[in-house]
């Protein structure tokens, strides 16, 4: 594989460690490939298992309200500020996410529910590491459902890609496909005091260590480097992020928002947030899950604010491992489930709507009498981003072992 | 040619070299055992081992307690929360509830909108207001756990015992950041070493009732459905007994004591998936509930009076027999969950899933399975004697064998300190390392999920912690962190293609591979100063292996 940076070297246009500015050389590179429009597709992942039923709240259910004594959200319209903002009258947004109802409005966000695995697991560990790799049950795939669908679309274009924000690559992006993985834009980058001969000697180190897994690692790394130098960090500082908690979902996202509107060649991108297993004192309307969900809801807002015409090409899905259980525990929490529900935004999303067959909250309608059932397989609905989002062609590589049928896709993308 | 000596000695010397008459190990030997069973060898390490012989040396490390480590425990000493109990740290280290109170108020006035950075201002303030009535803050407890985590794995001279407690503490792992557990890690983790190399049950017993865990897996909240209603009618009685802190607020901390109505499965789920039998170890939904009924009444005494202790509530208690792996469990109140923690620790699935583990931080990602099931052998042949199945691991060819060398990828605790072992350097203040290690993405005691870190090359292996890693290694070389203290001898002495070998031989006595010390030699006639050229062999490709 010839990747950009090794064809610079070889065609005599090397520049050295830190030393000469190759923002140019990236930038003619990224202009080229901008001639047709590029499509991103952005993967937030909440880990924890995150209460789909106190996200996207089923307020038509009158179950709903008997399983939930204490952490329902109140009907619409029935107690004021602290209640369900509706959406098409039997699901409801939970009224921390209040921010995203002007996408609901315009028809930039859907609403896919009881989509989840068809794995019974309600381990975090294991469900996590399925919805990752795209394999359900079967814990020895090596690589991940993102990057595999990287290798089936061809060589890598730019060495910002695929681009994770978070201090280490999440599973979803494994495989050979290149991939990089930064906490920062402004702080990836060796430091400057160590001058170009160190920044060289590791270059040759890393790229002369054929046989090591950290080999292409490093390549990743020193290609994305001289990448990023294309983009004016001086912008990073006033973006809608700044000022947002290090780490965070708003942080992470706003940068790559930076990445994209730079045009750097940013295909997917994957950001992640924690903090969603509350088996305990989760709250209704307000209290922990409340605020999670508010800042989740604003960081989303805030991306598609930030990236103005520029989100019409990017889609955002958000997953989790697993939903919770539609009773409320013994400590106002509720335990491991199994249904969820995904968010999707962004240009070409057929918004303004829930998709996916409810499978409603009667006792014989829950899986295994406890949870939501699953009625969309995940694999379906991230199927469908890749074929009409991103113009995948083939999604048996992607997902081995599952049939994509695009009849069964849950339709959240105008065909 | 070592490695092919190495199999010839495997071959010809009846039950592999740490059995019977056999010749002296070589110094690759030597050097792998320490990268295994150490933080990383220092450079007097390699000579000391031989002097005493490696056997010696490994039984030593298999009874820590024969080892003078009052060195390290001076040093510990210097932190003001270290060796404090749990009690004493909410004393004085917890928000007095006047300060906790004027928060709730404060946080009732901020703007629905205001942002975290807004929050953290108020909390800030606060904290000053009322830090005077305070011996530290709580985010002092929080650093100094992780600055003697660092002090202790650098220069403890109980190696292995630290490798041990660190790989317990992983999988009994709890979140300090959840409520007032940062309070109460300091003695989950002494318990922990207490019972690091005894009986894998009475290790059990000690983490089912640490405060630490009952809080972080919510078991302390988990009652009796038909005990809830008597609760709830004394909690508007006499309000609650308990208080959570840290993160929730008051008002959710009532909430959620008022709301003890039911069980919570998340400790009983926990137990199974990731203490004992592991996640493939045959058990289902029913078996998680049963468990969970079994262990109501398991719940803390004394949080809010700075005393908190495990204690078992009959009142909580569900007083119904249970069936659990397709045992009956008669009713019998606290004596349940220890006949249950007995019969889980007795296990084949847990004899397996505890070695196989070991075997993966001790020997490789993927480890033999012949070895494996020896070590489970052991574990099942000695009623779960840690240190006897740790014997059999580091005493097995498959231990030394060629093909594991090198073959694990240090996490970011491992290189960081590994990198500060071998330079020589003393630690004077630790907090910037421990900066550096959550940079690569290990917030030491901060992981908040119950899997605790990650041990295999996949999870570590990435372009952002590769990069925090070659700058770590620049700024340590270059004396350029806070607090460590590079002799003035580090790495002087010779030039050219000497300064490379020189340096390297010091740095990395596993060596380095042609292409790497090709490169080097290159960098090195390029006029680098021995301190850069230590920096890119600390943040070569090899370094990051042990």
């Amino acid at each position: 594989m010839t990747t950009r940076r090794l064809f610079l070297k070889r065609s005599g246009l090397a520049f050295v460690g830190l030393g000469a500015a190759p923002g140019l050389l990236v930038r003619a590179a990224a202009a080229a490939d901008g001639a047709r429009r590029r499509h991103t597709l952005v993967v937030v992942l909440q880990r924890g298992a995150a209460d789909a039923l106190n996200i996207v709240v089923p307020h038509g259910e009158r179950g709903y309200y008997d399983a939930r004594r204490t952490i329902a959200i109140g009907e619409p319209r029935r107690s004021g500020g602290e209640s369900v903002l509706d959406l098409d009258g039997h699901f409801g947004l939970h009224p921390a996410l209040e921010p995203l109802v002007p996408l609901w409005k315009d028809g930039r966000l859907a609403v896919v529910h009881a989509v989840g695995s068809p794995d019974p697991t309600r381990s975090h560990f294991d469900a996590q590491d399925f919805l990752e790799s795209g394999t359900p049950g079967r814990k020895a795939t090596e690589d991940g459902w993102l990057n595999r669908h990287l290798q089936a679309e061809g060589a890598a274009a730019s060495p910002l890609r695929a681009v994770a924000l978070a201090p280490t690559l999440p599973r979803s992006l494994h495989g050979k496909a290149p991939a990089v993985a930064m906490t920062s834009i402004r702080e990836f980058g060796l430091r400057a005091t160590a001058g170009p001969a160190a920044a060289r000697g590791f270059e040759d180190m890393y790229a002369a260590a054929v046989r090591d897994t950290l080999h292409a690692t490093g390549e990743e790394a020193f290609e994305a480097m001289e990448a990023l130098r294309a983009v004016d960090r001086s912008r990073l500082q006033a973006g809608a992020g700044a000022g947002r908690a290090r780490g965070s979902l708003g942080e992470g996202l706003t940068q790559v928002a930076e990445l994209l509107k730079a045009d750097l060649g940013v295909e997917v991108a994957f950001v992640e947030t924690s903090g969603w297993d509350h088996h305990a004192a989760e709250g209704g309307a307000t209290g922990q899950l409340a605020n999670r969900l508010r800042d989740f809801g604003s960081s989303l807002a805030a991306f598609y604010r930030d990236l103005g015409p520029r989100g019409d090409d990017v889609v955002v899905v958000t997953l989790t491992e697993f939903g919770r259980t539609v009773r409320e525990n013994g400590n106002r929490g509720t335990d491991h489930g199994h249904g969820s529900v995904a968010l999707v935004l962004g240009g070409g999303v057929r918004g303004g709507r829930v998709h996916g067959r409810w499978p409603g909250l009667g006792p014989s309608e829950l899986y295994e009498g406890r949870d939501l059932a699953v009625t969309t397989d995940f694999r379906d609905l991230l199927g469908e981003l890749l074929t009409r989002h991103m113009g995948a062609s083939d999604l048996r590589a992607v997902f081995p072992a599952h049939a994509c049928d695009p009849q069964r896709f849950p339709g959240v993308m105008r065909a | 040619m070592r490695r092919l000596g190495l199999a010839l000695a495997l071959l010809v010397v009846p039950g592999g070299l740490w059995g019977g008459a056999r010749p002296a190990p070589d110094d690759a030997t030597i050097v792998h055992v320490l990268n295994r069973l150490t933080w990383g060898p220092r450079a007097s390490d390699l000579e000391a081992v031989r002097g005493m012989g490696l056997e010696r040396w490994l039984d030593r490390q298999l009874h820590p307690e024969r080892i003078d480590d009052s060195a390290v425990e001076k040093r510990l000493a210097t932190l003001e929360t270290h060796g404090l109990s749990s009690g004493e740290l909410l004393k004085g280290y917890e928000l007095p509830r006047a300060a906790k109170r004027e928060i709730q108020k404060r946080r009732a006035e901020l703007d629905e909108s205001a942002s975290e950075m807004d929050r953290r201002r108020a909390r800030r303030e606060l904290v000053s207001k009322y830090g005077p009535q305070m011996q530290g803050s709580p985010r002092q407890v929080i650093g100094e756990l992780q600055e003697a985590k660092l002090l202790r794995a650098t220069l403890s001279e109980r190696q292995l015992d630290d490798v041990l407690v660190d790989f317990w503490l992983n999988h009994f792992n709890v979140y300090a950041q959840k409520g007032p557990v940062r309070f109460l890690v300091a003695d989950h983790e002494r318990a922990i070493r207490e019972h690091a190399w005894g009986r894998f049950e009475d290790l059990l017993v000690a983490t089912a009732k640490s405060p630490a865990m009952l809080f972080y897996l919510d078991n302390w909240l988990s009652v009796d459905p038909a005990a809830a209603a008597r609760i709830k009618e004394r909690a508007q009685r006499f309000g609650p007994r308990l208080t959570r802190r840290g993160d929730a607020t008051p008002e959710e901390m009532r909430e959620a004591l008022s709301r003890r109505s039911g069980l919570n499965e998340n400790y009983a789920r926990e137990l199974l998936e990731l203490h004992t039998l592991g996640v493939e170890g045959g058990y289902t939904q029913k078996d998680v509930t049963e468990v969970a009924r079994a262990f109501t009444g398991w719940t803390i005494r004394g949080l809010r009076q700075d005393a908190p202790v495990f204690t078992f509530d009959p009142r909580l208690h569900d007083t119904g027999d249970k069936l659990v792996l397709g045992r009956t469990v008669e009713a019998a109140g606290e004596s349940e969950g220890r006949e249950i923690l007995k019969h889980l620790a007795a296990s084949p699935a847990t004899a397996r899933f505890i070695s196989w583990k070991l075997a993966r931080r001790l020997v490789a990602d993927e480890p033999p399975s012949a070895l494996v099931d020896r070590a489970a052998a052991t574990f099942e042949r000695t009623g779960g004697e840690i240190r006897e199945v740790v014997r059999t691991i580091v005493t097995a060819p498959e231990f030394l064998a060629p093909e594991v060398r090198q073959a694990k990828l240090k996490t970011p605790l491992e290189f960081v300190v590994s990198a500060v072992r071998a330079s020589g350097a003393s630690v004077v203040r630790a907090r910037e390392l421990s900066k550096r290690v959550a940079d690569m993405g290990m917030r030491l005691y901060l992981q908040q999920p119950p899997t605790g870190y990650k041990d295999t090359a996949d999870a570590w292996v990435s372009t952002s912690g590769l990069v925090a890693r070659l700058n770590f290694a620049l700024d340590l070389s270059a004396g350029r962190i806070p607090g460590i203290e590079l002799p003035a001898s580090a790495f002087a002495a010779a030039s050219g293609e000497a300064l490379a070998d020189a340096v390297a031989a010091r740095l990395l006595p596993s060596g380095l591979s042609p292409a790497t010390r090709a490169t080097l030699e290159a960098e090195a006639k390029a006029e680098l100063t021995p301190a850069r050229v230590a920096g890119l062999v600390l943040g070569s490709p090899e370094f990051q292996r042990r």
